[in-house]
């Protein structure tokens, strides 16, 4: 298990350096948000519903958009001078391809939350210091359920036609119950009342973690071997 | 082909019996108090769900035995989605034929296929739990729970018929579909 989780970080390192290197992807996925945001402002007419109202459900469509930017981005990386089956040959296991993959997609999905967080306090002038910690739980457990199922599906889509498109359909089935759940927690939260409400939803998202972190860990051999 | 044939006279079989739970239940079943006839969808729908739920663990099931129990070279699972009534799952089953008609090689895509079957069984659970989470327009669970349900016999009768019609639809559908693409595949050996 050491292993896997040695290889896993030196893979994700990797994926996260060529990143950083040239810096296009990350670029592009926070202007992206970025401008996700400004367009929700002008699709709004805030005499109508308060802003509150809104919030969650704008915070949560951004934050999908711009997670499925980055899932897509992953393996399509690999496909470019064979590079898969280079990885493939390396003397690592399958899992911990898959881990470092999954380890590499959440760092890049954090940042672009990172960043759109704020942005999005500050477009919609909605009160985020004060349930900060709960908000970033609530952030945090949502995306790594749906990154885990996303980097499992991006790996197969990624060598058919029409990948761009593929992934979505397929990934956004699975997405919706966590952003239901993700969803009803942030309002909880932002409407300033206390995190034992949410601590249904909570459950929930930590349980579909749990099962499709392990699933995927389990399956992700089946789409690479040969 | 004989399998065919056999699920085409299932599914016959079980659009008649659909037929019948239709006058049974709109002729033959007391109207129920509170809901009025709208309580009838009850018959249809409810059957239906339980399929559409059904089959997505079937796909599962099938699946885990492709990928870890069975000889690869054969592959044994594309269906219809046709009794889908919930639209996630709909679009799962939707996905499902997607991914599998953007995947060329055979064996790609039987384990692409497998792959997201698996995955999608496990997500009908949390589908299912979801549905408990909230109020919903659907009444609680009043068939399937720890007391003796609480439908009365006659309600209980249409309900327990329209499911053995809806079972005998769904085994029509997927044994043609089944047998269908058995014949695709022995044309394609033949091509």
């Amino acid at each position: 298990m050491a292993d896997v989780l040695r290889h896993a970080w030196r893979l994700a390192r990797k994926d996260l350096l060529v990143e950083f290197r040239s810096r296009t992807a990350i670029l592009s996925a926070v202007v992206f948000t970025v401008l996700v945001l400004m367009v929700f402002n002008f699709g709004r007419d805030p005499t109508a519903v308060a802003a509150v109202d809104l919030a969650p459900s704008i915070l949560w469509v951004t934050f999908t958009f711009a997670a499925m930017l980055a899932l897509n981005r992953a393996f399509q990386l690999e496909l470019e001078n064979q590079a898969l089956d280079g990885l493939l040959l390396a003397p690592v296991s399958r899992s911990s391809i898959y881990l470092g993959k999954l380890i590499a997609n959440l760092m890049f999905v954090a940042t672009v939350e990172g960043v759109g967080l704020p942005r999005f306090a500050l477009f919609f002038n909605v009160p985020i210091l004060n349930v900060l910690g709960p908000l970033l739980a609530v952030i945090a457990l949502a995306t790594l359920g749906f990154v885990a199922v996303g980097t499992l599906f991006s790996a197969m889509t990624a060598r058919t036609r029409f990948a761009e498109l593929l992934l979505p359909v397929l990934l956004l089935p699975f997405m919706i119950p966590p952003l239901i759940w993700a969803v009803l927690a942030t309002a909880t939260l932002l409407a300033g009342r206390p995190l034992s409400e949410a601590a249904g939803w909570l459950r929930l998202l930590a349980a579909f973690d749990i099962v499709f972190v392990t699933l995927a860990f389990f399956l992700f051999p089946a789409t690479v071997n040969e | 082909m004989r399998l065919l044939k056999t699920g085409r006279w299932i599914t016959a079989l079980g659009f008649a019996l659909l037929a019948a739970v239709y006058v049974r239940a709109v002729a033959f079943t007391p109207v129920e108090r509170m809901q009025g006839v709208a309580q009838k969808i009850f018959y249809l729908h409810v059957p239906a769900a339980i399929w559409t739920e059904t089959g997505m663990v079937l796909v599962g099931v099938a699946s885990v035995f492709f990928l870890f129990l069975k000889d690869p070279r054969l592959a044994w699972w594309t269906w219809d989605a046709r009794l889908t009534l919930t639209l996630l799952l709909f679009l799962m089953y939707v996905g499902y034929l997607l991914l599998r008609g953007a995947v060329t090689d055979p064996g790609l895509r039987a384990r692409y296929a497998a792959v997201l079957g698996i995955s999608g069984m496990c997500l009908v659970p949390f589908v299912h739990l979801s549905v408990y989470m909230f109020r919903t327009l659907h009444p609680q669970p009043i068939v399937l729970k720890p007391s003796a349900p609480s439908l009365p016999g006659a309600m209980l009768a249409t309900l327990a018929f329209s499911f053995l019609a809806f079972s005998t639809l769904y085994v029509g559908f997927v044994t043609q579909r089944y047998a269908l693409s058995l014949l695709r595949e022995q044309a394609d050996q033949h091509a």
